[in-house]
């Protein structure tokens, strides 16, 4: 998929000034957190299933070239094949070799970040191979032409209306004037695409684990479609990126009792499956082949450096669900296949700093994303070091890299910065009392970047270090 | 592309592997939920099962199977036919007890409105049961139909999903497709709304036996 993270700020504006978008998203924030807090009532122990879940990711980094050649010595042995490869373009051409093998004419998929990531749908339609994605989320996004906006919930960003008249301009041997409520669009895409499931092929799917021990898939759905694709289809092919193994059933067990707590709040979802090679001699179904394409797309490199913990990530969709940033402007601002916190550290590593700079600097380092991920990655800390890397490589504007040298200067003489902090803090009160706008200002002189898109706090008493002070019992 | 593209991939990754890595001991937690004598988790398999959206008929003994599974086809319009796995436990089932039931013995359609077939075993912290594929079974019996009915022992009902799997190994060998299922098809695709029945089965019912000596007796449970 070809990034667009550098027009962050230009995507962003337009989000804002999306009604619809706004409402899906306040609904979306708003019911994530209320059961959130349900969840975590019913499950006291989530906090050590999480230092479980980072321990499980972590050390199936540390180990990761050892658990790759077990996983592949196991698909090998129960019939399946690894295919190995460096990036996008050879992940598609592997795959489409796999489909032409098959002589597939149209392949069915469950859902895949990692199909995204290397942009596979428009290259099997490029080549005469049609993919049909089976979840409905993901349909309804390909009958739209878009992309996923949230890992998890892919069209959360689309009404019920949008999705119905992406079904009309579709299905047109339907009545056009039909209904299209939500029953209607669920019974209408379950009708449509059994006879898909039927007749592919090849059926795709990702992997949400990949199990060392075994040579097994591990693939979570709530649809059931991953299961319809790889029991029906008589090829299964799975693409998977490296990092995704662990070493034992019993860990993506642990993995699993975190997943869809985290992504739906669920206790889990419908469907769990384990997935281990081909139909085996006798079975009563199941795909003749089994083919596992692995990608590193940039990984390998990214587990030396810096980055590595953002590796641990199981693409739950928490972060995403909670930021404010998010939150305010939606999955498709940020311009590549990952949003949010995740996608703010994944997409420069993964398409480079200088494409990616903007997204790191869109955060408000809340640390809200650090405080649900499953897997404990320290958002906050990485993003906080992209921000790093990107000064030092004068990425910025002049006046930008002008203005941070300059409040590092002032920052960091307290002799300095107290008096104009102090005085900045009574011109404001003061502007406020004046204005009467209830503590905040729709305007600010020379702040008109800031307060175009949101209004700006009046100080509400004295400084920090005022209050800390006096809060002590001790003058400042 | 393969061979040479799986080499370097390696050398990269050990080019970055720790030399040193500490050697973790990970605390692996398995939630109080799961714990319980064998009665305790049988209640919690049912309320659990309940919350995921599941149905679940209990019954005494074998001889009441056939009965609840006409019961519910009844209950939800479904008609008369089913799809049954070819597990012999399955098979045993004094199905001429529900007279008006058609019970098909053959792979799975996709028109098909019913499918019955057994489970591993019944997981009690989320109401969860494990399914196989294998000779006996279709795994396309566990997705397909619009409702999917699971006949399971009560004594097949275990604490946690790691306890469910060893039942699983403990038959032998891993089989192409195990999968845990907890409630019906489900998504919230669409402005966020629970919706039920997409893929998958509109509806799971569980049918749970409670003396196991009369499923065991005809061949045990799990395939």
């Amino acid at each position: 998929m070809d990034a667009t993270s550098r027009d962050f700020p230009a995507n962003a504006v337009r989000a804002l000034g999306d009604a619809t978008l706004g409402r899906a998203l306040e609904k979306l924030q708003r019911e994530f957190r209320r059961d959130r807090a349900a969840m975590l009532a019913r499950m006291p122990e989530f906090e050590a299933l999480r230092d479980a879940a980072r321990d499980i990711r972590a050390a199936a980094l540390d180990d990761l070239p050892a658990l790759l050649e077990r996983f592949e010595d196991n698909v090998t042995a129960r019939g399946g094949q690894v295919h190995w490869c460096a990036d996008a373009a050879e992940a598609r051409a592997a795959i489409l070799a796999l489909c032409r093998a098959a002589g597939a004419q149209s392949v069915v998929k469950g859902k895949s970040m990692i199909s995204e990531e290397i942009g596979l749908n428009d290259h099997l339609e490029a080549n005469g191979v049609v993919p049909v994605e089976t979840d409905l989320g993901e349909y309804i996004l390909q009958l739209r032409r878009e992309t996923p906006s949230h890992v998890v919930m892919p069209a959360i960003h689309l009404n019920v209306t949008q999705i119905g008249d992406g079904f009309r301009d579709a299905h047109t041997d339907r009545d056009p004037h039909r209904a299209l409520d939500a029953d209607a669009i669920l019974a209408e895409a379950r009708d449509h695409l059994r006879d898909r499931f039927v007749t592919a092929q090849v059926g795709i799917t990702g992997a949400n684990m990949l199990i060392a021990e075994t040579g097994s898939i591990v693939l979570v759905t709530n649809e059931g479609n991953g299961d319809l694709v790889h029991t029906l289809a008589p090829v299964h092919i799975v693409v998977a990126s490296i990092e995704k193994v662990v070493p034992t059933v019993a860990d993506a067990l642990t993995l699993v009792r975190v997943l869809a707590r985290s992504a739906t709040t669920q206790e889990i979802t419908s469907y769990t499956s384990i997935v281990t090679g081909p139909k085996r001699p006798g079975d009563a179904d199941g795909p003749g082949a089994f083919h596992v394409v692995l990608l590193d797309n940039g990984r390998s490199r990214l587990l030396g450096g810096p980055f590595r913990d953002i590796l641990r990530c199981i693409r739950c969709g928490a972060c995403q669900s909670l930021c404010p940033v998010y939150g305010a402007v939606g999955g498709h601002a940020y311009g590549w296949v990952y949003a949010g916190p995740v996608g703010a550290v994944l997409t420069p590593a993964l398409t480079g700093i200088e494409e990616a700079r903007h997204l790191p600097a869109a955060s408000t380092l809340c640390g809200q994303c650090e405080a649900v991920c499953p897997v404990r990655i320290p958002l906050p800390a990485l993003l906080r070091r992209w921000r790093e890397e990107a000064f030092a490589r004068a990425l910025s504007t002049a006046t930008e890299r002008r203005l941070i040298r300059l409040w590092a200067q002032v920052a960091a003489r307290p002799l300095v910065y107290r008096p104009l902090l102090r005085l900045a803090v009574a011109a404001l009160t003061l502007a406020a009392r004046l204005a009467g706008g209830g503590g905040r200002f729709r305007t600010l002189p020379f702040a008109g970047g800031w307060t175009g898109a949101r209004d700006f706090p009046a100080p509400q008493g004295g400084t920090f270090v005022e209050r800390w002070h006096a809060a002590r019992g001790r003058g400042p | 592309m393969s061979g040479a593209g799986r080499d370097r991939i390696l050398a990269a990754l050990r080019a970055t592997a720790r030399a040193s890595a500490p050697s973790r001991t990970i605390a692996r937690v398995v939630p109080a939920r799961a714990r319980g004598d064998h009665a305790a988790l049988v209640t919690r398999f049912v309320e659990m099962a309940d919350l995921a959206g599941a149905s679940v008929a209990r019954v005494a003994d074998a001889a009441g199977a056939p009965g609840a599974v006409a019961g519910y086809l009844a209950r939800n319009g479904l008609g008369e036919d089913l799809v049954l796995a070819g597990e012999p436990a399955l098979s045993a089932l004094p199905w001429h007890h529900a007279p008006r039931l058609l019970v098909h013995r053959r792979p799975p359609l996709p028109t098909d409105r019913v499918s019955v077939t057994g489970a591993v075993a019944g997981v009690a912290e989320t109401g969860t049961v494990l399914v196989r594929s294998g000779a006996q079974v279709a795994n396309a019996l566990h997705v397909l139909a619009e409702a999917h009915i699971v006949v399971l022992d009560a004594g097949a009902i275990v604490g946690s999903y790691e306890e469910a799997w060893a039942r699983l190994v403990a038959g032998g060998e891993v089989p192409r497709a195990a999968t845990f299922i907890t409630g019906p098809s489900r998504t919230a695709d669409i402005e966020k709304t629970p919706q039920i029945g997409v893929h998958g089965p509109k509806g799971l019912h569980i049918v749970l036996i409670h003396d196991s000596e009369g499923l065991h007796r005809r061949g045990g449970a799990a395939t």
